[in-house]
């Protein structure tokens, strides 16, 4: 990827990270830290790599993307504001009675969310009938969904995983989001899901470890994954929880709280550092 | 006698039947196929059946999926596991999206036999009635379960269909019988009482009915096969007209018919209701007569339990 590029979806991802904030801030309420984590990948996903029309959200053949942890949604907004799906400064709204930006993402009435997802463990499985119905009507898209690595705890994560291998879902690709920290926390200390490279190997699927805010990396995982025929593909990004924001950064308490005053304008300074560094 | 089908035989032949008619149903199973007769949609239609394993709750929510993609899925195992297990992930990823995916739950209630309590759903009702815009369809008859799945196919919407392992009595004609989601049907007229049953329970009201007449006491019966939403019109107009209401049901009687008849009777037209069904207790091990005996599903309990709440008449 050239330089123009990286900077291109650098700045995206930051841009992704204040549209989050402002969401969490306005709400004093929701989740930050793993929409931080996230951020590159989102920004990958929405603005270099997915097929979706900003004017048709429901288009039969787009790629679908589903946010399987769904509490960060914050993040998720923010990506589809900035793509055009709905205005940027409707995120103020998050988690008010009168929003349409629920706290968790809501199909049903949010523009470009794919799936209704916040129940640990369900959005993989719906993400594999997605994929699935591909195969069965042969339409070429692709399914993307994005997990927590706390979220593997859950036991239907492993029940759709097998699923995927199983049907040979190779449309499907999995990021998960190993930032190591869920509410209570180190994921390890919690109860040890690692390592989660081994047991989707395991499973039947394809793997790769990445580093999840490296956007080459990125790149040449999806480009792996849509290579990969017969088997669904298992990226597991190492992220930093918080990422950019740098009293969040690696803090299981900044899992679900939102920030004051004067943290989010500190959090908004330190990005805007970063955006004119670029 | 009339001829005797199990409601899930009915369901195996109308997935059959209406997959011919529309291609964009799939059907999904838990390792139940022989058991659910959805074995026979598979054998039809090998291409559009996939086995999930016993993995209930990845199921539905792969459903759900689908779903989303513009295709019909109807996805199969025991009431115990669908409405019980995948509880959540039906209320979390099809209910609250509002999502058109069929469930067709089979061994309902006490009638699964011998297999006893861990399997014996006595709760589905109440779960899936908890869920807005759940559609609840508890056939009494072969005939009302091939038209319940012809409904939901045709119904936009997640929807329950809650079948049966026991063989049962065939009490309507194929070709006459009119479905219609939200629709009580009265089966026999009467001044005295009312005797509202689902299920297996409907063709047991009817034989109470003619218990009753012996004594002199006339029965209305009214066939309810949507649990939800319910008729509340036929039932208020029989709470009116008969003062007094039995509910018949294989079900706890905390939760499911009973209770949303009570529920609409106590707020529209309060009148004396008396619920049969499994005392909130758990099932057991037997063949089938001896339990319904056992639990007090006979046409006998309905028909003491009518007597009661004629007594209660004010």
């Amino acid at each position: 990827m050239d330089q123009a590029k990286i900077k291109e979806l650098s700045k995206i991802s930051a841009e992704i990270k204040l549209g989050a904030l402002e969401g969490v801030f306005s709400a004093q309420s929701g989740h930050p830290g793993g929409s931080l984590s996230i951020s590159d990948v989102l920004a990958y996903l929405y603005f270099n790599e997915m097929r979706v029309d900003v004017n048709n959200p429901q288009w039969e053949d787009r790629d679908r993307f589903v946010l399987s942890k769904g509490h960060t949604a914050p993040g998720l907004y923010a990506a589809l504001a900035l793509k055009g799906f709905f205005p940027r400064e409707d995120l103020k709204t998050l988690r008010q009675i009168d929003s349409y930006l629920q706290g968790h993402p809501d199909m049903k009435h949010t523009p470009g969310v794919d799936m209704t997802s916040g129940s640990l463990g369900l959005g993989i499985s719906a993400a594999c009938g997605m994929a699935l119905s591909g195969k069965i009507r042969n339409k070429d898209y692709r399914v993307y969904a994005v997990l927590g690595d706390g979220e593997s705890e859950e036991g239907q994560v492993w029940e759709a995983a097998m699923f995927a291998a199983h049907k040979k879902l190779d449309n499907l690709t999995a990021f998960i989001d190993w930032n190591g920290l869920q509410i209570d926390g180190a994921i390890v200390d919690v109860v040890n899901p690692t390592p989660l490279d081994e047991k989707f190997r395991a499973f039947g699927w394809n793997v790769i470890m990445i580093n999840g805010h490296d956007f080459n990396e990125i790149e040449a995982a999806v480009a792996n994954a849509k290579a990969t025929k017969g088997k669904p593909t298992a990226v597991i990004m190492q992220t930093v929880k918080g990422k950019g924001v740098s009293f969040m950064e690696n803090q299981a308490k900044w899992h679900g709280s939102a920030p004051k005053q004067e943290q989010y304008e500190q959090a908004v300074a330190e990005i805007n550092a970063y955006i004119a560094s670029l | 006698m009339a001829d005797k089908i199990a409601t899930r035989e009915a369901y195996g032949d109308a997935l059959v039947e209406f997959g011919a008619k529309y291609e964009n149903i799939i059907v999904f199973d838990a390792d139940l196929a022989e058991a659910t007769k959805t074995c026979k949609f598979k054998k039809a239609y090998p291409d559009r059946f996939f086995d999930c394993g016993i993995a209930e709750g990845n199921m539905v929510s792969v459903a759900a999926g689908v779903a989303t993609t513009g295709m019909i899925p109807f996805c199969s195992s025991f009431a115990m596991f669908t409405a019980g297990r995948a509880f959540e992930p039906i209320r979390n990823a099809i209910g609250y999206p509002h999502l058109n995916v069929k469930i067709g739950a089979t061994h309902a209630g006490i009638t699964v036999g011998e297999d006893g309590a861990t399997h014996q759903c006595l709760e589905d009702l109440g779960t899936m009635r908890t869920i807005p815009g759940m559609v609840i369809l508890n056939p009494a008859d072969a005939v009302e379960a091939r038209a319940a799945v012809e409904a939901a196919i045709n119904y936009v919407g997640p929807v329950y269909m809650r079948f049966g392992r026991a063989a049962v009595p065939v009490l309507f004609d194929k070709e006459t019988y009119k479905f219609e989601i939200g629709k009580g049907i009265q089966m026999a007229e009467g001044k005295d009482v009312t005797l509202v049953a689902t299920g297996i329970m409907v063709s047991m009201a009817l034989e109470a009915k003619e218990l009753l007449k012996a004594e002199g006491i006339d029965a209305r019966v009214i066939n309810i096969s949507t649990i939800k939403p319910l008729d509340k019109e036929i039932i208020l107009r029989a709470a009116a007209e008969t003062g007094a209401i039995v509910t018949a049901e294989e079900h706890n009687i905390i939760g499911g018919l009973g209770s949303a008849v009570a529920e609409a009777v106590c707020e529209g037209c309060p009148v004396p209701v008396v619920r049969v069904g499994v005392e909130d207790t758990f099932g057991r091990s037997g063949k089938v007569p001896p339990l319904l005996e056992y639990y007090g599903l006979t046409p006998a309990n309905i028909a003491a339990k009518a007597k009661l709440a004629i007594s209660l008449k004010k």
